[in-house]
């Protein structure tokens, strides 16, 4: 019998969020689901290059001392488990989950279910051959520019391929690249069977997505809407959508846990990183963001409602990762009196030695922080006599010694440079290598996702 | 009377590479009405002036008393080629409520009496 009401629960807003927030939520009341983001784009060409020294490596390592944490609870409550974390290693990543079950005794008691596909790497110059041209969605620029420095290349895929997994009963669902809503939205689809173009309704299992995908961005954390009086953030509680099958949801959170769950915490989440409103573009559907009905549905509970939703269009994101150059950022914090002035001294002292030096950077860029790093003019000048700044100088460029070089000339700054100076600890600054992200399209029909099911 | 938008609306930022996005949500239906009439694109793009070096783009959502804006190439770059301590325009939001905006007599009233 088809349930009235399925509970996924937000337990990652990132690669690097609270360790204990999962956790939580299996245990803290009852979820169906748990959905656990762990790809920011960046995270794909760091696993890329992991895999390359490693054949096991190239996924989120987390996600298994997590299974091992939690996979007991989930198989005695059936909580099932949808995640991208198999970043570009999905059945590396599912083989080490099984290990962990089976070591858990779980043998016989869980599947896990493998979407592959998303990686293109391999095709790419396949695809290159046959015309589809991969041109950057924001500089117009094509991929042919950059080939050479190509790192990794994915496919952000869809809820259907999960969908599959699902139908064919795995409980924990591991992933590459897929959206970090369609790990919401699956289990909807999965649990309500709703089709592949009911479009209102796979729009309203996106936007349920989007609100519970960055965590407990959406319960209480960086919300500025009367933000001293949200309460307890030190144990706040990572948000939870109920869905019922009209696409109709409620935001929630577990009781007795910190942060809280109000219309102004949801309105903030709905608006982060959007683009145009009217189309919100996944590979499921085309959402519509002003369509969104939200109200106030008792203590920590909004009702989201009356969702519509597009056709999807005939296209994948791809999203392609290149190595771009080498930066590094040194910092150095001057004190009374004149904190500012000394600041804005040494920053000319070290840009003139970086010039007597001929190093060539594609771009010096110079902060103050305490004065105006963040808004700039609007912070207006800063009052007299700041009692500390930090100056944050960063640099940027192709060749990779002249980057090394910068980092050597910021310690000298502190006994050749203006007094009151101090913040050095950390010892140089590290160059670091650039991976800058190049987003495309292609044809849907060029993409086949493929389900793998593991007896454990 | 002039007031500043921070005592009229919340806000929240983030990027997409090099173009960041703030959601500028009015505290009532009435202050979106007026919201909506003051902060237009084109001020918005003078309030920021050279922090935005391209254009700035407004969406309209009614349904949340909000205004999207996207700020294109005010990030540095965008992503990991920026230099930026906020690469990802994380406190653009609370840099728009520095605007300030002309308020009539009644409509200042209004807001008066929503305070207390």
């Amino acid at each position: 019998m088809m349930k009235q009401t399925i509970r996924v629960a937000s337990g990652q807003g990132f690669w690097g969020d609270l360790l204990d927030a999962p956790v939580r939520q299996v245990k803290g009341g009852q979820i169906d689901y748990l959905m656990l983001d762990y790809l920011a784009e960046v995270t794909m060409s760091i696993m890329q290059k992991q895999r390359a020294r490693d054949a096991n490596a190239g996924y989120a390592r987390d996600f298994v001392s997590l299974m091992r944490e939690i996979l007991p609870d989930c198989v005695e409550k059936k909580i099932r488990v949808t995640s991208n974390a198999g970043g570009v290693n999905p059945k590396g990543c599912a083989e080490a989950v099984r290990d962990a079950a089976r070591d858990l005794g779980l043998s016989g008691k869980l599947k896990i279910g493998i979407v592959t596909g998303d990686d293109i790497m391999p095709r790419l110059d396949e695809f290159l051959r046959r015309g589809i041209e991969f041109r950057n969605m924001d500089t117009g620029e094509l991929l042919a520019t950059v080939r050479d420095k190509v790192q990794s290349a994915n496919v952000y895929i869809g809820a259907t391929a999960l969908v599959e997994a699902l139908d064919k009963g795995a409980d924990v669902v591991v992933t590459g690249r897929a959206t970090d809503t369609g790990l919401t939205l699956a289990p909807l689809m999965h649990e309500f069977g709703w089709r592949n173009d009911d479009w209102n309704l796979l729009a309203a299992g996106t936007i349920a997505g989007h609100i519970i995908e960055c965590g407990a961005q959406a319960s209480g954390g960086n919300c500025l809407y009367k933000w001293n009086e949200i309460p307890d953030l030190t144990d706040v509680g990572f948000p939870i959508v109920e869905a019922q099958s009209d696409g109709s949801f409620i935001v929630t959170k577990h009781e007795n846990t910190g942060g809280c769950v109000s219309l102004q915490t949801v309105k903030e989440q709905l608006v982060y990183e959007m683009g145009d409103p009217f189309n919100y573009i996944t590979p499921d559907c085309v959402a519509d963001f002003t369509s969104i009905n939200v109200e106030d549905a008792g203590e920590n509970r909004v009702r989201v409602f009356g969702i519509k939703g597009k056709e999807a269009t005939d296209f994948y994101k791809v999203s392609i990762s290149y190595s771009a150059g080498y930066k590094a950022v040194g910092t150095l914090v001057y004190s009374y009196p004149d904190a500012f002035e000394k600041a804005k001294a040494a920053d000319k002292i070290l840009r003139g030695r970086l010039e007597r030096l001929g190093l060539k950077f594609d771009l010096i860029h110079t902060e103050f922080v305490g004065a105006n790093a963040l808004h700039g003019h609007l912070a207006g000048e800063p009052p007299a006599n700041l009692p500390e700044v930090q100056l944050r100088v960063g640099v940027r460029g192709q060749d990779r010694k002249a980057v090394e070089r910068f980092t050597k000339e910021i310690a000298p700054l502190i006994l050749t440079g203006p007094p009151g100076v101090t913040g050095f600890a950390g010892g140089r600054p590290k160059v670091e290598e650039i991976v800058a992200f190049f987003p495309a399209l292609i044809p849907k029909t060029e993409i086949e996702t493929s389900i793998e099911i593991l007896e454990v | 009377m002039r007031i500043q938008l921070t005592e009229l609306a919340h806000a929240r930022s983030g990027d997409k590479g090099d173009t960041a996005n703030v959601g500028l949500l009015a505290f009532t239906p009435e202050i979106y009405e007026i919201i909506k009439r003051e902060v237009t694109a084109e001020r918005v793009k003078t309030h920021f002036d050279l922090m935005v070096k391209g254009a700035v783009e407004r969406f309209e959502l009614p349904n949340l008393h909000a205004l999207n804006f996207l700020l294109h190439e005010s990030l540095g770059g965008g992503g990991t080629l920026s230099l930026m301590t906020d690469a990802q325009g994380k406190t653009f939001s609370t840099a728009l409520l520095r605007m300030e905006i002309e308020l009539s007599d009644e409509e200042a009233k209004m807001i008066e009496s929503l305070s207390h």
